[in-house]
C-alpha cells in the first residue's frame, strides 16, 4: 500500500484518468468543494456573530443588578399604601457593609435637560456618575478621560459626552476637549467623550457629570436615582439582588412582603438568555454544517458510483489484461481521494477569501452588521475536510467493490 | 447481467497442445464464446475440470486468476476493448504495467511490440485516431506483449473487412508460426481455414474437431 501511493506510476494513472476526464473531474471537484466552502463560510460568519455579541458584553459586568426605589404597594408599621421611597446615599453605606459578595456599589441620579453649545443644542439624559461607573460599564472614551475623584471631591462642572450628543453640538473631527456647553445654562467643560454600547442593562447614552456636581446642581440632597450592584464572580447574583432588597425594605419600613417598593434589573438574567441565543446560533452552524458535510460525502460517492459505472467496461479490460481486484479499487479511492482533498483545499481557500471580503466590509468594519472577526477555526475546518475524505472513501468503496465483485466477462459486455 | 443460471456447455473434451492454432466455430448460442471465456478465466464453469499450463483451475479467487491471465493469457476481442482515453503505446503498455515493470523499461517493450505489428509510427495515438484494422493491431500487440502462453481472440476479424481481416488473420499466422498457441473464435469458413484445426461446437457440445489441410506455400 505505501509502496502503491508512492509509486510514480500510480500517479501517471490517475492524472492520466482525470486529465482525459475533466468534465467528470471538473464536477467531483466543484461538488466537494462547494460543500466545503458552505461550511467555512457558515463557521465564520457564525463565530463573526459570536464575537460580535462577545464584544458588546466584553466589558459590561455581567453578574449585576439594577435596583431602584418606587412606591409602596403594602401598608406596614403605621405608614399607608402608594408612600414614595427614594433611596438615600445612607443605604448604599448600609448595603456596602451587610451583604456579602459584593464587588461594587454604584450609585447612579439621572434627570433629562437641554444643552446647548452656541446655536446647536441637543435633548440628552443627564447623569450624575461615581468614577467606578467605569469598572462596571465600561466606557469606551473616544476623546479624552471619564471622571475622576478630583471631580467627585470638588464638584466641578465637567461632562463626559456620548457620541451621539458630541455630533449634534460639534462639527465632525472637531476637538471637544476643554470646550464649553451649557446644561440647564450651566457651563460645564468637556472633559471626555465615549462610545455607548448597542447593548447592555439600564440606560445607555447619555451625558455624564460628576455625582457630586449632580446632587448640588439639582438638589438631591442625600437622594440616589438607582443604584447599579455587581456581585463577584462565585456569588450568585440572584440571591444578591433578594439579600439587596431586602435589607432595603428593612431600612425603608416597608413590608417585607412588598413586591411593589423597590424594582430591580438583573442583568444576569439577561446575559443569560443571550448565551442561550448564541448557543442555538452555535448548535445551527454545527447542525447545517454536519449536514453539508454529510450531503457532501454523499455527492463524493454518488459520483464515485458514476464514475464507476462509466468506467464498468475498462475496469472489465483492465482485469482482463491481468489487474488484481485490489488495484482496481486502489485506483478508484486513491482518484477519488487526491480529487476531494484538492477540491476541500479550494473550498477553504475560497471561504477564506469570502470570509476576508466580509470582514473588509465598510458595514462590518463601522460595526453596523452585527460581525466581528468572522474567522473558522483551522484544526476544525481540517478535520471536517479529512472526515470528508474518511467517509467519502468508505461510501467509495462501495462502487469500488462492486466494480470488483461482478465477473469481468459482465463487465467486458457493459456498454 | 442476469444472475439466472444457463447451461451452455454440455459437457466438452479438449486438449489443446502448445504452438497450436485453433479456431472455434459455431452459430450463435453455440457456446464458443462462453468456452473461450472459462479458458480465459473470464468465466467460471461449475463442473467439470480444467488444466491451464498443467495446473488445476478450481476454486479461483479473482486475485489469482488476475495473476493467472497476466502471466499466461492474452485476449483479443472483437470490439477491440482499447481503454479510449489511452493513447496506442500506452494501451500496450498496460498488461506490463500490471506486471509490475518499470514505465521505461515498458515503454520500450511495448514500442518494439507495436513496431512489430507494424505500428510504430502511430504509438502516439488514441485509439480514436486508428482504423479498424490498426485498433486491431494494437490489440494484438498489447495481447503479446506479457508473453502468455496462450492467445485468446474472439472473432477477432468480426468488426473488420474483408481485406483487413486478412491481414489481420496473417499477423496470427505468423504469431503462431513464431510459436504462439493460438484460440480463434470466428463464424467465418474462410478465417477458420487459416488455423491449424477447426473445432465445431454446436448446442454446446463439440460436433466436429479436426486439422485443417496445409494449404498454405511455405515461401
Amino acid at each position: 500500500m505505501f509502496k502503491f501511493i508512492f509509486d510514480i506510476d500510480t500517479w501517471q494513472e490517475i492524472f492520466e484518468g482525470i486529465r482525459k476526464n475533466k468534465l467528470r473531474t471538473g464536477i467531483t471537484i466543484f461538488g466537494v468543494m462547494w460543500g466545503v466552502f458552505l461550511l467555512v463560510a457558515l463557521l465564520g460568519l457564525a463565530r463573526g456573530f459570536e464575537n460580535f455579541f462577545s464584544k458588546q458584553f466584553g466589558d459590561l459586568a455581567t453578574n449585576s443588578v439594577f435596583v431602584w426605589a418606587q412606591s409602596t404597594g403594602k401598608p406596614f408599621k403605621g405608614y399607608q399604601t402608594g408612600r414614595t421611597i427614594r433611596l438615600k446615599s445612607s443605604d448604599v453605606v448600609a448595603i456596602r457593609n451587610n451583604i456579602d459578595g459584593l464587588e461594587f456599589v454604584v450609585p447612579r441620579n439621572q434627570t433629562q435637560s437641554q444643552v446647548i453649545r452656541g446655536l446647536k443644542t441637543v435633548d440628552s439624559g443627564i447623569f450624575g456618575d461615581f468614577p467606578i461607573l467605569d469598572k462596571v460599564e465600561k466606557k469606551n472614551l473616544i476623546y479624552g478621560r471619564f471622571i475622576n475623584d478630583n471631580d467627585i471631591d470638588e464638584r466641578k462642572k465637567v461632562c463626559v459626552l456620548d457620541e451621539e450628543s458630541y455630533k449634534q453640538l460639534f462639527e465632525i473631527d472637531e476637538f471637544p476637549i476643554g470646550v464649553y456647553i451649557k446644561i440647564n445654562s450651566i457651563n460645564y467643560q468637556v472633559i471626555g467623550v465615549y462610545k455607548p454600547f448597542n447593548m447592555g442593562g439600564g440606560p445607555q447614552g447619555g451625558i455624564h457629570i460628576p455625582f457630586s456636581t449632580f446632587q448640588q446642581i439639582y438638589n438631591q440632597g442625600d437622594n440616589i436615582g438607582w443604584m447599579m450592584i455587581t456581585g463577584k464572580p462565585d456569588y450568585e447574583i440572584a440571591q444578591i439582588e433578594m439579600d439587596v432588597k431586602l435589607l432595603l425594605k428593612n431600612l425603608h419600613q416597608v413590608d417585607p412582603e412588598d413586591e411593589r417598593a423597590f424594582g430591580s434589573f438583573n442583568l444576569g438574567n439577561a446575559f443569560k438568555q443571550f448565551t442561550g441565543f448564541l448557543t442555538g446560533i452555535q448548535f445551527l452552524t454545527w447542525f447545517v454544517g454536519i449536514a453539508t458535510l454529510i450531503a457532501g460525502v454523499f455527492a463524493i460517492g454518488n459520483i464515485l458510483l458514476i464514475t464507476v459505472k462509466e468506467r464498468t467496461q475498462e475496469i472489465g479490460i483492465r482485469r482482463a489484461l491481468g489487474a488484481k481486484p485490489i488495484e482496481i479499487k486502489q485506483q478508484i479511492v486513491l482518484e477519488s481521494v487526491f480529487l476531494t482533498s484538492i477540491a476541500g483545499a479550494l473550498g477553504i481557500i475560497f471561504g477564506g477569501v469570502l470570509l476576508f471580503y466580509i470582514d473588509n466590509l465598510d458595514g462590518v468594519q463601522s460595526g453596523v452588521v452585527p460581525l466581528v472577526n468572522p474567522t473558522v477555526n483551522i484544526p476544525i475546518v481540517l478535520f471536517a475536510v479529512l472526515l470528508l475524505i474518511v467517509l467519502g472513501t468508505l461510501i467509495g468503496l462501495i462502487p469500488a467493490h462492486i466494480a470488483t465483485s461482478i465477473k469481468p466477462i459482465d463487465a467486458l459486455r457493459d456498454e | 447481467m442476469g444472475k439466472s443460471s444457463l447451461h451452455v456447455l454440455k459437457g466438452l473434451d479438449l486438449e489443446i497442445k502448445e504452438g497450436e492454432f485453433i479456431s472455434i466455430m459455431g452459430a450463435s448460442g453455440s457456446g464458443k464464446s462462453t468456452l473461450l471465456n472459462i479458458l480465459g478465466l473470464l468465466d467460471t464453469h461449475d463442473a467439470g475440470t480444467y488444466h491451464l499450463n498443467d495446473q488445476i483451475i478450481e476454486n479461483l479467487n479473482e486475485k489469482k486468476a488476475a495473476i493467472l491471465r497476466n502471466k499466461f493469457l492474452g485476449f483479443i476481442f472483437q470490439s477491440f476493448n482499447l481503454i479510449t482515453y489511452k493513447n496506442a503505446l500506452e494501451n500496450v503498455a498496460l498488461p506490463l504495467y500490471y506486471q509490475g515493470m518499470k514505465r521505461s523499461e515498458r515503454n520500450k517493450k511495448a514500442m518494439q511490440y507495436l513496431d512489430n505489428v507494424g505500428l510504430k509510427d502511430w504509438a502516439h495515438h488514441l485509439p480514436n485516431e486508428l482504423s479498424g484494422g490498426q485498433k486491431q493491431r494494437v490489440a494484438v500487440a498489447r495481447a503479446l506483449v506479457g508473453n502468455p502462453k496462450v492467445i485468446l481472440a474472439d472473432e477477432p476479424t468480426g468488426a473488420l473487412d474483408s481485406e483487413t481481416s486478412a491481414g489481420v488473420m496473417k499477423l496470427l499466422r505468423q504469431i503462431n508460426d513464431e510459436g504462439m498457441t493460438l484460440i480463434v473464435i470466428t463464424h467465418e469458413e474462410d478465417i477458420a481455414e487459416m488455423s491449424d484445426r477447426i473445432i465445431r461446437l454446436k448446442d454446446g457440445v463439440i460436433v466436429s474437431d479436426q486439422k485443417v489441410k496445409k494449404v498454405k506455400v511455405k515461401s
